[in-house]
């Protein structure tokens, strides 16, 4: 089990409530394969500093999680089959972005409330 | 005869003026690595207006010899900024993003 982190970029064509469906999508799919989500970030409508695919912004997504390693694999098979998710990129975790990690999850609560 | 020496001695005494050296400050600011002095251990790839700082106008990666940066916390913001690249936060050329 390591710690892994996952950004990813949905279309903004999409509705707000599409982008919430697509989202527990992955994070049922991730928790169904004996993933543990640590933290689920929304980071909304964001411009992209250059075109993909022909589009200027996108739904950032955030999720951290542990999971077997062989999960990781079958997630972005499941990214590149979905035409709605534009980009995506997975890292693994080591300590000090564990530690890092946990630092920016307490300033972003903090901040909320 | 006197030498030669002793002549442009007796000569030039109380002639001779010296250009004074100009007062230039030469010592500059030592360049340190902001990562080792504050103690920073990861670069987060998910922040691009920190990651802003090692690069040029351009979005082209600043070399170590102008940032200060530490070999091993150099190679963590290369890798950094080409991740934000990847995701679109950070353009792969840019301009006057400064």
């Amino acid at each position: 089990m390591k710690n892994y982190e996952t950004v990813f970029i949905l279309n903004p064509a999409l509705s707000e409530e599409q982008v919430q469906k697509t989202v527990d999508k992955y994070e049922k799919s991730l928790k169904s394969n004996g993933a543990k989500i640590i933290n689920k970030e929304v980071w909304g409508l964001k411009k992209l500093a250059y075109t993909i695919e022909n589009k200027n912004s996108g739904f950032y997504n955030l999720l951290e999680y542990t999971a077997p390693a062989d999960i990781v694999s079958s997630l972005e098979v499941e990214f590149t089959r979905d035409e709605t998710v534009m980009r995506y990129l997975t890292v693994t975790l080591d300590k000090h972005a564990i530690a890092w990690a946990e630092k920016r999850r307490n300033r972003n609560t903090k901040k909320a409330s | 005869m006197a030498g030669i020496d002793e002549q442009s001695k007796i000569k030039n005494e109380g002639e001779i003026r010296y250009l004074s050296p100009l007062d230039i400050n030469t010592s500059k600011a030592k360049k340190y690595c902001m990562f080792r002095r504050s103690g920073i251990k990861y670069v987060d790839y998910k922040d691009p207006d920190f990651l802003s700082r090692f690069i040029n106008e351009q979005g082209k990666i600043l070399p170590r010899r102008l940032t200060g940066t530490s070999l091993k916390y150099q190679r963590k913001v290369a890798v950094a900024v080409k991740r934000a690249r990847h995701l679109g936060l950070l353009p792969y050329v840019g301009d006057l993003l400064k």
